[in-house]
């Protein structure tokens, strides 16, 4: 099997297991457990949107390889849903996610760029597209058919330096730009809606030029329709507005705004782990 | 300095297909060569700051040097975390170029001036910061420079016409230059503020004071080796520059004074305390913060005689 077909034929497969949502939420229970740190439900969140990504969207032949897709995670406190994903492709062994969060490893809450696979180091929240945003137009002038991906949270549109990136994006047709936005309504003192309303998300994309599309988050195979729809060539950059369930895949973390930081008891672990099924 | 930046700019860009360029909305009379030659290295991203050093970050990562330009404020302070996550973090040779440092948008205000830009900056580990002192240095400069690995800021004026007596262009990076020799005092000076600076040795000379004066325009690495060279045959060196009397040369030079534990006081020519909203030419803004010929003259002077020398800041105005 070629790498084209590995990465575009289906969710990827390798030494690890499949590259699905389940698998991924498996390993974020697992280690985040293990670590003892939160940001659970946020990575739970974006778990089908990565696999959809990185099992059957995005071409990345190995890590650092010059011509392929880049990939922004612009929410980087979700770093552990990216970790599994680069585990389920094979990049990091086992060995090395089990040192996620533990004294020297490059596996931090957020994604370090030191990490082969991280193309961008991120955490600042507002700074992912803008960096998205330089690579698509260095791909444009460089004559490749690189795509980029950055994946934001909802509430990092507050930042407005999220929208000085969407202007540029949309002023210079980029549309070999692919923002999704993990649409989950909650930030971490509080629902969006709450905080800072942003309803109306599409047709405010649509007015700023962008090609919007609304989907559920957690249905990997319409995400990837979607994408693999997109015409990265001409016209306007992309914007998927994946609906999410906050924490998804264990209940009593779903729409919890306290699982924003909270680690697991280990009442919570017996839970959860029981919900999502043993990591493999 | 923008001027042969613009130029030098545009000749390297003829050598080299890396070489991008991207304004955020300024630059107008002065960008236009590079921007006619090259319209496919050329952007202006409107007044966007934070978004041009992350898209510069983006560019860099993709084999591009891309160059970002605007006033020394917009370019330094309003991006600073995009510069520190961006270029600096990720080792992307971003090149920020800020324009007018110290006070020389004078008549515009408080929020054109660049007082800090050099302080902030040289806390960050990893990007070379330079501050040519005149127009044929910026192009010897930016020449010698452009290609290195990581990021760089470069602190220029505006000024394309006065050339600092003595400097004639000469610049390495990580030493400082004498431009004038002399036993009794030293003179230390950074960026545009270089040519008062002469101006007051000359100044001294009259008075019978030999002093020596010293440019340093790489800040990061600094010239660590030649200013201990130097500082250490005096017992007083005047740091003059238009910025902030925290963090820039003056700083620089008391860190090498008690890193090598030399026996040198440091008196600082600097702004010491925020402009109170009067503005004026620049000539006008150095007399009212301490930093004309005459207050640099009258510091060294001071200094010679043993006394501390006082901040001529805000006195001409009858403030404090």
């Amino acid at each position: 099997m070629n790498t084209s077909s590995i990465l575009e034929a289906g969710a990827a497969v390798s030494a690890q297991g499949a590259l699905t949502g389940a698998s991924i939420r498996r390993i974020i229970i697992e280690q985040s457990r293990r670590a003892g740190v939160g940001h659970i439900g946020s990575a739970l969140s974006v778990a089908d949107i990565v696999s959809a990504l990185f099992g059957q969207v995005i071409k990345v032949p190995s890590p650092g390889h010059r011509e392929r897709d880049r990939f922004i995670l612009s929410k980087g406190h979700a770093a552990l849903a990216l970790y599994a994903a680069f585990h389920l492709r094979g990049w990091i062994s086992q060995d090395e996610i089990d040192t996620f969060c533990a004294d020297g490893s490059h596996l931090g809450v957020h994604p370090e760029h030191a990490l082969p696979g991280v193309d961008f180091s991120t955490g600042s929240l507002g700074q992912g597209l803008s960096f998205g945003a330089g690579a698509a137009l260095a791909a444009r002038r460089q004559r490749s058919s690189r795509r980029v991906f950055v994946l934001l949270s909802d509430a990092e549109l507050n930042e407005g330096s999220v929208w000085e990136a969407v202007m540029f994006a949309a002023h210079h047709k980029l549309a070999n730009l692919i923002a999704i936005i993990d649409w989950n309504g909650q930030q971490a003192f509080g629902y969006t809606r709450d905080v800072i309303d942003q309803s109306r998300i599409t047709e405010r994309f649509t007015s700023f030029g962008w090609d919007a599309h609304n989907v559920d988050g957690h249905n990997v195979s319409k995400m990837v329709g979607l994408m693999r729809g997109f015409n990265t060539t001409d016209g306007a950059p992309h914007v998927l507005i994946a609906h999410t369930t906050f924490g998804k895949g264990v209940s009593f973390m779903e729409r919890q705004i306290k699982w924003h930081y909270s680690p697991l008891s280990d009442q919570d672990y017996a839970q959860a782990s029981q919900e999502v099924g043993k990591a493999p | 300095m923008r001027g042969a930046f613009a130029r030098t700019l545009t000749e390297l860009a003829e050598q080299d297909p890396r070489v991008f360029l991207l304004t955020g909305d300024l630059g107008y009379m002065a960008l236009e060569p590079f921007a006619e030659r090259f319209p496919e290295r050329f952007i202006n991203v409107g007044v966007a700051e934070q978004n041009m050093v992350g898209i510069a970050t983006g560019l860099a990562e993709a084999g591009y040097v891309p160059f970002v330009y605007s006033i020394v404020t917009f370019a330094t302070l309003r991006p600073y975390e995009f510069i520190r996550n961006g270029p600096i973090l990720h080792r992307l040779p971003v090149r920020i170029v800020g324009v007018g440092g110290g006070v020389e948008y004078g008549h515009n205000g408080m929020s054109h001036y660049g007082l800090e830009d050099v302080g902030v900056l040289r806390v960050q580990p990893g990007i070379t910061i330079i501050a040519p002192a005149d127009h044929e240095q910026t192009k010897t400069a930016l020449l010698s420079t452009w290609n290195l690995p990581g990021p760089i800021y470069y602190r220029l004026g505006k000024d394309d016409k006065t050339v600092v007596p003595g400097l004639e262009g000469r610049f390495s990076l990580g030493r400082a230059e004498v431009v004038k020799q002399g036993g009794d005092i030293l003179l230390i000076t950074m960026g545009g503020i270089a040519t008062e600076t002469v101006a007051a040795a000359a100044e001294l000379e009259k008075q019978g004071v030999c002093a020596c004066v010293l440019i340093v325009s790489t800040l990061n690495p600094p010239p660590e080796d030649d200013l201990a060279f130097h500082l250490g045959k005096f017992t007083a060196a005047v740091a003059v520059e238009a910025h902030y009397a925290v963090g820039g040369l003056g700083s620089l030079l008391c860190e090498v004074v008690a890193g090598r534990n030399l026996n040198c006081r440091v008196i600082r020519c600097a702004v010491k305390d925020m402009p109170d909203g009067r503005t004026g030419s620049q000539a006008y803004m150095y007399s009212t913060l301490g930093l004309s010929r005459q207050a640099i003259v009258e510091a060294a002077s001071s200094s010679l005689r043993g006394v501390q020398a006082v901040p001529v800041n805000k006195g001409a105005l009858g403030v404090r």
